[in-house]
C-alpha cells in the first residue's frame, strides 16, 4: 500500500511544466530579457534539473518574481545571483561556481583531453617503424 | 493461468541462461563440439522462453487482469488498447523484461546467423551473453517480478502516467534498449576475444555490424526521446542535459567512437587493444544508463522506482561485468598481437583523434552527471550542473570532432599528407566560409558564434558530399563514367555520407533554432489575435472535449499569413481524473523549415487562457538529421561485406 501511495504521489508531481506566465513579464523589454537569461541558469529547487524559466512549480514562480523584483530595484545581474545564492545556496545555480570542491569538475574535461592526446601520441611513437619510412 | 505460464517460462529461461553461461565455456576449452553447440541451443531456447513470458505479460495487460500487481499499478480499463500494450514497458518491471527480451533476441540472432563464426569463438560469445542474461533474469525474478499476483483483486487499475501515454514514447524505450543492449554483443565479442587471446580480421568483421545496429537504434532512441520531450513538455525545449538524457548520450558517444575504431581494426588491424577496451566501456556505460534510470539514484522524470535493493543489484551487475572484463583485459591483453603501424597523418590517425575527442566528451558528460552526487556524498555543499556547464566544456570538445570529421575520409590509410587532402577540400571550405560570412553580415556582426556554427554545418554537409563527388570523379571524367563508378561504389560510402550529413544538419538546426527562435507568451480570450514571427495567430474557440480516459480543454487557433488563414491548429490540456494529473497536447505546425508551436496553459479568473506560442526555425531538422544519421548506419549495414556468409 505504501508503494501505491508513493506511486500516486509521483504521478501528481509529474504535471506538465510551463514557463513564464504572462502576468510575470516585465514591461521593460530590456529588463525582461535580462530576467529571462538569469532565469535560464537558475535551478528550480523542487524539480529535476529544470531551470526556473522552464518550470511551473510554484517555487520556480516565486524565484522568477524575486529575480524580476531585484532587477526592477536596479540590481546588476551579479547582485541578483548573489541575492539568490545567499538564500538558496549553490544548488540553485545550474552553472556550478568555480571553487575548491568544483576545481576537478571544471578542470577534468581539459586535463582528460591533454591526457588522452598524450596517450595517443605515445601510441603513435611506440609503433614499429613503417616500412619505407625515412 | 497464462500469467503463471509466463512466470514459469521466465524461471526456465534463467535455467537455460545458466547452462548457456557455463557449459559452452568448458566445451570451448576442451574443444568439445557438442558442448559448444549447446550455447546456440540455449540461446534460442532462452529467446523462446522470454518471448513467451513477454507475450503473457502483454496478454495480462490487454485483458485487464487486475490480479497481476503490475497491471494494477500501471494500467486501467479505460486506457486505449495501444497504451495497454505499450504500458507493458512503461514501468520498471515490464521495461526490464523488455531489456532482457532484447538481450536474448541478440543472443538468438548470433546463434542463428553466426553460421560461419569459428565454433569456439561463437560458444564463448554466447556464453558471455548467457552470463549477462543470467544476471538480468535473476534481477527480474528476485527483485522486480512482473508476474506478482495480488490476493485481493481491485476492480480497476491505478492508470498509467499520462505523459507516457503517447505514441512517441511507445517506440522510444524499445529503440533505446535495442541500442543499449546491442552493445552487449560488442562486449561479449571483446570478452570472448580476451579469453581466446587473439583478435583477427574475422573478429572485427563480426563485431562491426552489431555495433552498427546498436548505434543506429540508440541514435533513433535518443532522437525520439528528444522529439517526445519537445512536443509533450509544452515549452519547446528539446535537450535538457538531464541526467536521464545524459546516460543515454554517454553510450552513444562511446559507441560512435567504437564504430570508428572497429573500422580501423577491420581494415588495418590496428588499435586492436584499444577497441576491445572501448567495447567493454561502451557496454558498461549502457549498464550505468540502465542503473541510473532504474534505481532513481539521480532523481528524474524517468525514475519510477525508488527501491534501493534494485539499485544495489544492478550496481553489483555493473561491478562484476565491468570489473571482471577489465581484469581479464589487464591479464590477457599482452597476448593479443599488436596492430599494424600507421603514420601520424593517415586515416587511422584521424580515427584515433575521433576516438580521443569522443571519449573525452563522453567522460565530460559522465563527470557532469555524477559530480553533484559526489559533492553531495562529501556532504558540505549541494551543487547543480546544467546546460551552462556543458556549453563551456562539451561544446569546445565537440567542435574539433566536427571539423575533423570532414578531413578524415579524405586521408589515405596508413600514410598520407595533410596538404593534398586539404587541397581537395578547397571548394567546400570556401563555400562554408562564405556562408559563415554572409550570416555574420546579415546579423550585423551580432551573431558571430551562430555564423560560425552554420559555417561548420555547411562544411560538414558539403564536405561529406565531396567524399562521394571526388570518388566518382565528378566533373573530371565523363558523366556516364562517373555514374558507372557511382553504381559500383560500396554502400558503406553512402552510409558515411548520410551519417555525417545528418550530424551536419543537426548542428545547423541547433545553431539556428537557439539563435532565432521567437516566443509569445500571453493571456488570450476566444476571438483574440496575436502574432509570431510573420504569422498571425487567432484563438477562435475553447471547448471541452472528452477523451477515452481524460477530459481535454481544447483551444483552436487559426494561423494566418499576410491576412490569409492557411491552417487551423489545436492544442489541448488533458486532465486524467484517475491519476489526478495533467498532460499537454501541443499544437505544432511544421512546413519542414520551421515549426509554429502552441501550448495551452491555465485560465485565469477573467476567463483568459495562458497561451504559449513559439516559432522554431529549422527545428524539424534536429530530428530529421538524427534519423538521417541512423539511416546512414542502416545503409552501411546493408553493405556487401556484412552480409551473412560473405567473405571479404
Amino acid at each position: 500500500m505504501k508503494r501505491f501511495v508513493i506511486f500516486i504521489f509521483l504521478m501528481i508531481m509529474q504535471s506538465p511544466s510551463y514557463a513564464v506566465l504572462p502576468t510575470e513579464i516585465l514591461k521593460n523589454p530590456e529588463l525582461e530579457a535580462r530576467a529571462r537569461s538569469i532565469s535560464q541558469t537558475l535551478r528550480c529547487l523542487v524539480c529535476q534539473n529544470q531551470s526556473i524559466d522552464d518550470s511551473d512549480a510554484s517555487l520556480a514562480k516565486d524565484l522568477r518574481v524575486i529575480v524580476r523584483e531585484r532587477l526592477t530595484a536596479g540590481d546588476s545581474d551579479d547582485q541578483v545571483f548573489n541575492y539568490v545564492v545567499a538564500r538558496y545556496g549553490n544548488f540553485v545555480l545550474l552553472q556550478p561556481p568555480v571553487q575548491s570542491d568544483t576545481l576537478i569538475l571544471w578542470a577534468a574535461p581539459f586535463v582528460l583531453l591533454l591526457l588522452a592526446l598524450g596517450l595517443a601520441i605515445k601510441y603513435l611513437r611506440k609503433q614499429p617503424p613503417l616500412e619505407g619510412q625515412t | 493461468m497464462i500469467t503463471e505460464l509466463g512466470h514459469f517460462a521466465l524461471l526456465l529461461a534463467l535455467m537455460t541462461s545458466i547452462i548457456q553461461a557455463t557449459l559452452p565455456l568448458y566445451g570451448a576449452h576442451r574443444q568439445d563440439r557438442a558442448l559448444m553447440q549447446l550455447a546456440s541451443v540455449c540461446g534460442v531456447a532462452s529467446f523462446l522462453l522470454v518471448g513467451l513470458a513477454f507475450a503473457s505479460l502483454i496478454y495480462a495487460f490487454v485483458m485487464d487482469d487486475f490480479s497481476v500487481k503490475l497491471v494494477v499499478t500501471s494500467s486501467e480499463i479505460a486506457k486505449p488498447l495501444i497504451y495497454k500494450i505499450t504500458g507493458v514497458w512503461a514501468n520498471h518491471e515490464g521495461s526490464m523484461l523488455l531489456w532482457v527480451l532484447i538481450l536474448v533476441i541478440f543472443a538468438a540472432a548470433i546463434a542463428l546467423f553466426g553460421i560461419n563464426l569459428p565454433a569456439p569463438l561463437k560458444a564463448r560469445v554466447l556464453a558471455v551473453q548467457g552470463m549477462i542474461a543470467t544476471a538480468f533474469i535473476a534481477f527480474l525474478v528476485f527483485t522486480s517480478n512482473p508476474f506478482e499476483r495480488l490476493a485481493i483483486v481491485p476492480p480497476d487499475g491505478n492508470g498509467m502516467n499520462p505523459l507516457l501515454q503517447d505514441p512517441g514514447l511507445a517506440a522510444h524505450p524499445p529503440c533505446l534498449y535495442l541500442g543499449y543492449v546491442g552493445f552487449s554483443v560488442a562486449f561479449s565479442f571483446a570478452v570472448a576475444a580476451l579469453i581466446e587471446g587473439k583478435v583477427d580480421a574475422t573478429w572485427a568483421r563480426w563485431v562491426r555490424p552489431w555495433v552498427l545496429i546498436a548505434w543506429c537504434f540508440l541514435t533513433m532512441g535518443i532522437t525520439l526521446g528528444s522529439f517526445w520531450a519537445y512536443y509533450i513538455l509544452g515549452w519547446g525545449g528539446w535537450w535538457f542535459w538531464d541526467p536521464v538524457e545524459n546516460v543515454s548520450f554517454m553510450p552513444w558517444l562511446a559507441g560512435t567512437a567504437l564504430l570508428h575504431s572497429a573500422l580501423v581494426v577491420e581494415r588495418r588491424h590496428a588499435l586492436v587493444s584499444w577497441t576491445i577496451l572501448l567495447a567493454i566501456l561502451t557496454f558498461s556505460l549502457s549498464l550505468i544508463g540502465t542503473f541510473v534510470v532504474r534505481s532513481g539514484v539521480l532523481t528524474s522524470v524517468h525514475s519510477f522506482a525508488t527501491d534501493p535493493t534494485r539499485g544495489t543489484f544492478i550496481l553489483m551487475i555493473i561491478m562484476v561485468a565491468t570489473g571482471g572484463a577489465l581484469l581479464l583485459y589487464a591479464l590477457r591483453i599482452p597476448t593479443v598481437r599488436q596492430g599494424a603501424p600507421f603514420a601520424v597523418i593517415s586515416r587511422e590517425s584521424s580515427l584515433l583523434l575521433n576516438n580521443v575527442l569522443l571519449v573525452v566528451a563522453a567522460a565530460t558528460v559522465f563527470i557532469g552527471t555524477f559530480y553533484p552526487l559526489l559533492i553531495d556524498l562529501i556532504g558540505k555543499d549541494k551543487i547543480s550542473i546544467g546546460a551552462p556547464y556543458y556549453n563551456r566544456t562539451f561544446i569546445p570538445l565537440f567542435i574539433p570532432v566536427l571539423i575533423a570529421m570532414v578531413i578524415g575520409p579524405f586521408l589515405k590509410w596508413k600514410r598520407d599528407d595533410l596538404g593534398p587532402a586539404l587541397k581537395k577540400l578547397k571548394s567546400p571550405l570556401a563555400i562554408a566560409v562564405i556562408i559563415a560570412f554572409v550570416v555574420a553580415a546579415f546579423s550585423l556582426g551580432n551573431k558571430i558564434l551562430t555564423a560560425s556554427a552554420i559555417g561548420l554545418s555547411a562544411w560538414i554537409v558539403l564536405g561529406s558530399f565531396w567524399v562521394l563527388a571526388k570518388r566518382i570523379k565528378l566533373g573530371t571524367v565523363a558523366t556516364a563514367q562517373s555514374f558507372a563508378i557511382l553504381r559500383s561504389t560500396p554502400r558503406a560510402y553512402f552510409g558515411l555520407l548520410f551519417a555525417h550529413v545528418g550530424l551536419g544538419l543537426v548542428v545547423g538546426a541547433i545553431a539556428t533554432v537557439t539563435t532565432w527562435q521567437e516566443e509569445n507568451i500571453l493571456a488570450m480570450k476566444p476571438g483574440d489575435q496575436t502574432s509570431i514571427s510573420t504569422y498571425g495567430v487567432k484563438l477562435t474557440k475553447i471547448e471541452q472535449v472528452p477523451g477515452p480516459n481524460y477530459n481535454a480543454e481544447r483551444g483552436t487557433f487559426e494561423l494566418s499569413s499576410a491576412g490569409k488563414t492557411f491552417t487551423v491548429l489545436t492544442a489541448e490540456r488533458r486532465f486524467y481524473p484517475l491519476q489526478q494529473s495533467l498532460s499537454n497536447q501541443t499544437g505544432i505546425r511544421t512546413n519542414l523549415i520551421s515549426n509554429i508551436y502552441i501550448a495551452m496553459g491555465e485560465a485565469d479568473q477573467s476567463g483568459a487562457w495562458t497561451v504559449r506560442i513559439y516559432y522554431h526555425p529549422l527545428a524539424p531538422w534536429l530530428w530529421i538529421g538524427g534519423f538521417i544519421m541512423a539511416f546512414g548506419g542502416f545503409v552501411s549495414l546493408s553493405d556487401r561485406r556484412f552480409r551473412v556468409g560473405a567473405h571479404a
